[in-house]
């Protein structure tokens, strides 16, 4: 059903938790119809220097959040925004259909989270 | 392997197998031919009638081999409503039900039938004062599951019969996970008609049967020849028929000291969930409850991680969560029985059988908190739901 990468990211999640002074927080999804998914962000210069994520959801949606985790550290700004979903879904060798865009809320979350950043600097 | 999702399927019993050997080997005629070849295979079709007619008390003539559990359903609810039309437009069934008997019944409701979806208590049982108040001078058909597969509870049938009876209103129950846990009496539940599937009493896939009571008229799903008295045409899966009716004798045979000892089991590992996690909620009646079966709902994380994670140590258990199931809905039984949407997304169920030992169950006591453990602490709901608000309807995120 999920591929070995997506196992390992689902058995062995990176970066699991809080960033207690996050620069930007972004949340994503609704736990009454599926998963949701919290991701933080730090941010220097410019560039996410560090991220961290918790999630409700299925197997899934756990391997697709400590991916993108991964994917952003050390990104800027624009290039973490670029990220989609189908580059999140591919770096994980795959996820079911059914799955794509049900459990695939990292983009979307980590969108949020950049959004949240550039909002409260905005009001500095 | 740890296997406690008996409700999905069981393995053969050894017994069953050698019974099925001869059928899919050499004696592979054909139950309408004449000659010798074809008439062993009749004599064994037969005598399969006869050995799941005696598990549920029934006489052999009033058994319809069909191909699945689902069929049986089918055919009853389909059947039976069809073959009524002329009498009446209104049928009941509970929400407790099967999707093999919600799906025929919601397109019987595309056909012109009225149909009512009984609701049900906390515990997931039927109210049989409400579902009396529900027949009307139209009702043909009720159908209300003999226990629930997903959580457990044990219907009360044999009132729901005597009131079905005192009506004049065909009864139909789907016994598919009772069979071989309970004992089923065709006579003493008061039905007139009744499903099974063999491969849920350690028979092989591709055979069930429905009951139907001795004089009771039903339109056929399938047509054809005059297999099966007419109401099922197909040629018969002899070997699959064969290995249910052995199943269905050895599921009679030591049916109370089975029981037993799959409760003393069962209770033990609810015992042991209970104590070692917290926010955990055991679903289903507690004590109207199938022997081998705890059910629960797990707060703040999801079923289908949770059954991953177990997987990984070698259980295997069913979970009725939304991301779980290829429709990624959650179970219409848990939200029927009041379970919120977010507590359904935590469901787990562990269904026992013959194979499992005390060892097996002191495992999943030992292991089950650590995975959930595992679980809070990456989910973001650890310290509670905070302001989550149910919603009536969930969008398909694109």
């Amino acid at each position: 059903m999920y591929s070995e990468k997506l196992m390992d990211h689902f058995t062995n999640p990176r970066n699991v938790g809080d960033i207690p002074d996050a620069d930007g927080v972004g949340e994503e999804g609704n736990p009454t119809c599926g998963d949701v998914m919290k991701i933080s962000i730090k941010v220097q210069d410019g560039r996410i220097v560090d991220a961290k994520f918790r999630t409700f959801g299925c197997g899934a949606a756990i391997g697709v959040s400590s991916m993108v985790t991964e994917m952003v550290k050390g990104k800027t700004l624009e290039e973490a925004l670029s990220i989609t979903k189908e580059a999140v879904a591919e770096a994980l060798d795959g996820l079911p259909p059914q799955k794509m865009h049900c459990s695939n809320l990292g983009a979307d979350a980590l969108k949020k989270a950049i959004e949240d950043y550039r909002n409260r600097q905005g009001a500095k | 392997m740890r296997y406690f999702d008996h409700m999905a399927t069981n393995p053969l019993r050894p017994e069953v197998l050698d019974a099925m050997m001869p059928y899919l080997k050499e004696e592979f005629g054909n139950p309408m031919s004449l000659y010798a070849l074809g008439q062993k295979s009749k004599k064994a079709l037969e005598e399969a009638r006869g050995q799941v007619a005696a598990l549920i008390g029934a006489k052999p003539q009033e058994i319809i081999f069909t191909a699945s559990g689902a069929e049986a359903n089918n055919m009853a609810v389909r059947g039976l409503a069809m073959a009524s039309k002329a009498k009446g437009s209104h049928i009941i069934v509970s929400k407790m039900e099967h999707h093999s008997v919600l799906n025929p019944a919601r397109m019987l409701e595309k056909e012109g039938f009225a149909v009512t979806f009984l609701p049900v208590d906390k515990y997931g049982m039927v109210d049989p004062g409400a579902l009396e108040k529900a027949i009307t001078k139209e009702t043909v058909l009720i159908s209300v599951v003999h226990a629930s597969p997903e959580v457990g509870t044990i219907e009360p049938v044999e009132e729901i019969g005597r009131i079905a009876k005192k009506h004049g209103v065909l009864f139909h129950t789907d016994a598919v996970a009772s069979a071989g846990y309970l004992p089923v009496d065709v006579e003493a539940l008061g039905v007139s008609a009744l499903s099974l599937s063999a491969h849920e009493f350690y028979g092989p896939k591709g055979a069930g049967a429905l009951y139907l009571k001795g004089g009771t008229r039903i339109v056929p799903l399938i047509y054809g020849g005059i297999q099966e008295s007419g109401r099922r045409a197909g040629t018969e899966n002899i070997p699959a028929i064969v290995g249910m009716g052995k199943a269905a004798e050895l599921a009679k045979a030591g049916l109370a000291e089975r029981a037993g000892k799959l409760a003393r089991l069962r209770d033990r590992l609810v015992a042991g969930v209970l104590e070692g996690i917290g926010h955990v909620y055991y679903t289903g009646h507690p004590e109207h409850r199938l022997p081998g079966h705890a059910s629960f709902c797990v707060e703040f994380i999801e079923g289908e991680a949770m059954l991953l994670m177990l997987a990984a140590k070698g259980i295997y258990a069913a979970s009725g969560s939304a991301c779980s199931s290829k429709a990624l809905k959650a179970s219409p039984v848990l939200l029927s029985m009041g379970i919120s949407s977010q507590l359904a997304q935590g469901s787990i169920v562990f269904s026992l059988g013959t194979d499992n030992a005390e060892d097996d169950i002191e495992y999943a006591i030992r292991e089950f908190p650590a995975v959930v453990k595992r679980l809070r602490e990456i989910s973001p709901y650890a310290g509670g739901w905070g302001g989550v608000k149910e919603t009536g309807t969930c969008i398909p995120k694109n």
